[in-house]
């Protein structure tokens, strides 16, 4: 149980760096020390490591968008989960916890109801596509975590929305 | 909490009229027709001990706000008056007080001792020429002073109106600071007019919607603090809380109490599906009232314990039902234009309030139990999840403003949909608690 606090509060912190894309947090967290040595080097960690943090968030992609009150996965949020599925299989040391969002166009009480169903349509596709369902963990923040805060459509597009935030658990 | 002692000061000799005025001309007829507020007066109570004065001030003040807050009455201010009280025992001089058509008249005295406080007062109905009701007495201590206010201002709103009062209460909600994106809340609880603030948690985790107990003693609420929802029940008095339920891989939220006080009704979510349940305030397994692929939320008792209006979205859109407390077939009670949300049953029993979404807009609404004659009572950009107030007259709820600098607020409304007003700033998901004894 303590072990699943941690995880959380690592989650916490997570959030909060892809909210203000402060990417690079996770560098110094990834397996290996730099070897400093020659130009062309990958640094371990950064985005050019593809089995990095902020490769997975910025290059696979680690969030999807919904129309209004759906959960249902358009093309393009399957392409990018198919991505995400296919890096999750690849870097095993990882477990997620899917976080579904809505935007402000609701009740309270719904939206988190909304934002569960959200994350959930994400996770049974990770499943469905070879993630073990015991690496994913889902929460819903409703209308809590606002990524955009204009009160327009240009803004709420992108608060519906999915976010797979990756913590180095298994073999930790 | 301050203890107050109440004493009826029948038997003495200034008191000897009889009060026969309950069924006399002086009377609010609370409905939808009221609209010309009954004018009354409340001069300056009478410092009775040398340290007593600013108390008799304040608590006279408080009275007349707490009144005209209604919007039932109307004050006449004090540079109006032709008569002075300056004497608790001297005989009321009615001409005076008709002179400038002050309906009621409030007189009271207040004496301290100490850290006590005693304040005593009278109501006058001044056309009929007589008191209506009889003198009481509240004892208390001096930081007690606000609530012995508003005792006399519910009781002398109870004699007037026939009903019951709501002045001394408190609201619990969510306090909120900080931009949309990075907002901080903790839970706090406030006396009804948003005096006497008191925090009840931090804001290192998300806390929403809080709930009182029929007894107002205890606290459920929702808590991020496991960095997933779940449902707390939090002690007011020595704010120790604890996970009601703690099922790993689902979500809790949207709780309530039943009016019995033993069991709470909330939402649960399993594999992406909410659902309602209810369990035992002090634990056991959580029993299943509903079970469809739907959304199903914001569960609330009837006040004879014996329904659960809920908001569901098996329809296809979010819809209001009622059923049993065990479950089983639900009936549909909201059919208008658009979604409606967070129903709450009234502590009378005859209305139903509810958010409703229409359009782009949101309402506060009330219908009846059946969903017959829907009101709404408010519009604006976003409102959201009413509560009543203790007698049933007044809606508590959550009014956010839009666009990037966009806050919460509190604010009430009359259930006629008159008297609309800002409560406190910075603050959502009030909920408002029963009478305090």
């Amino acid at each position: 149980m303590s072990g699943w606090t941690k995880a959380a509060l690592l989650v916490a912190g997570m959030t909060l760096a892809a909210c203000s894309n402060n990417d690079g947090l996770f560098g110094s967290g990834s397996s290996g020390t730099g070897t400093g040595t020659g130009a062309t080097a990958i640094e371990p960690g950064s985005v050019n490591d593809p089995t990095s943090v902020a490769y997975f968030q910025q290059t696979v992609g680690d969030r999807i968008l919904f129309v209004v009150d759906q959960s249902t996965l358009t093309d393009e949020a399957r392409l990018t989960l198919q991505s995400q599925a296919n890096w999750l299989m690849e870097n095993t040391d990882y477990v997620a916890v899917i976080e579904g969002h809505a935007d402000e166009q609701g009740t309270r009480e719904y939206n988190l109801a909304l934002g569960a169903r959200r994350a959930s349509a994400v996770k049974e596709f990770l499943v469905s596509r070879g993630v073990a369902g015991y690496r994913l963990n889902t929460v819903s923040y409703g209308k809590e975590r606002p990524l955009e805060i204009c009160s327009a459509e240009a803004c709420y597009s992108q608060n519906r929305r999915s976010v797979t935030v990756l913590t180095a658990g298994l073999s930790s | 909490m301050t203890r107050l002692l109440i004493t009826l000061l029948a038997g003495l000799v200034m008191f000897s009229q009889v009060a026969t005025a309950q069924n006399g001309p002086l009377r609010i007829e609370i409905t939808d027709g009221v609209v010309e507020p009954l004018p009354f007066a409340v001069p300056n109570f009478v410092a009775e001990t040398g340290q007593a004065s600013q108390y008799a001030r304040d608590i006279s003040l408080l009275i007349a706000t707490d009144l005209s807050g209604t919007g039932l009455f109307r004050e006449i201010p004090a540079k109006a008056h032709i008569s002075k009280i300056t004497n608790f025992s001297s005989p009321v001089q009615y001409a005076d007080w008709k002179a400038i058509n002050a309906q009621a008249l409030v007189t009271g005295a207040v004496s301290v001792s100490g850290n006590n406080l005693e304040v005593k007062f009278r109501v006058y109905d001044v056309f009929a020429g007589q008191e209506l009701g009889s003198g009481l007495r509240f004892k208390g201590t001096t930081d007690g002073w606000r609530r012995m206010g508003h005792k006399v201002a519910d009781e002398v709103y109870s004699r007037i109106t026939g009903e019951g009062g709501y002045f001394d209460s408190r609201v619990v909600f969510v306090s909120e600071m900080g931009p949309k994106n990075d907002r901080k809340k903790r839970l706090a609880i406030m006396d009804y007019d948003g005096a006497d603030i008191h925090y009840l948690t931090d804001s290192s985790s998300i806390v929403l919607a809080p709930r009182f107990s029929p007894a107002g003693d205890k606290v459920l609420y929702t808590s991020y603090e496991t960095g997933f929802p779940q449902v707390f029940v939090l002690d007011v008095g020595s704010v120790q809380r604890r996970a009601l339920q703690n099922q790993k891989g689902t979500m809790s939220f949207a709780p309530r109490f039943s009016p019995d006080g033993s069991k709470v009704v909330m939402s649960i979510t399993e594999n992406g599906n909410t659902d309602i349940y209810s369990m035992a305030v002090n634990g056991g397994a959580p029993k299943r009232l509903t079970s469809s692929p739907a959304i199903e939320t914001a569960p609330s008792f009837s006040p004879d314990g014996s329904k659960i209006v809920f908001e569901s979205d098996r329809s296809g859109t979010q819809q209001l039902y009622v059923m049993s407390v065990n479950g089983g077939e639900a009936k549909r009670i909201s059919f208008g234009q658009g979604r409606y949300g967070t129903p709450v049953w009234s502590p009378r029993g005859d209305l139903i309030a509810f958010t409703k979404q229409n359009k782009g807009r949101f309402h506060i609404g009330v219908m009846r139990t059946d969903g017959s004659e829907e009101r709404l009572l408010t519009a604006s950009f976003l409102d959201e999840g009413p509560t009543w107030a203790p007698n049933g007259r007044v809606i508590m709820f959550t009014r956010e403003t839009q666009g990037a600098s966009g806050g919460a607020s509190l604010y009430s409304v009359d259930v006629s949909g008159r008297n609309l007003k800002k409560v406190a700033n910075g603050a959502s998901d009030p909920a408002w608690s029963p009478l305090q004894k």
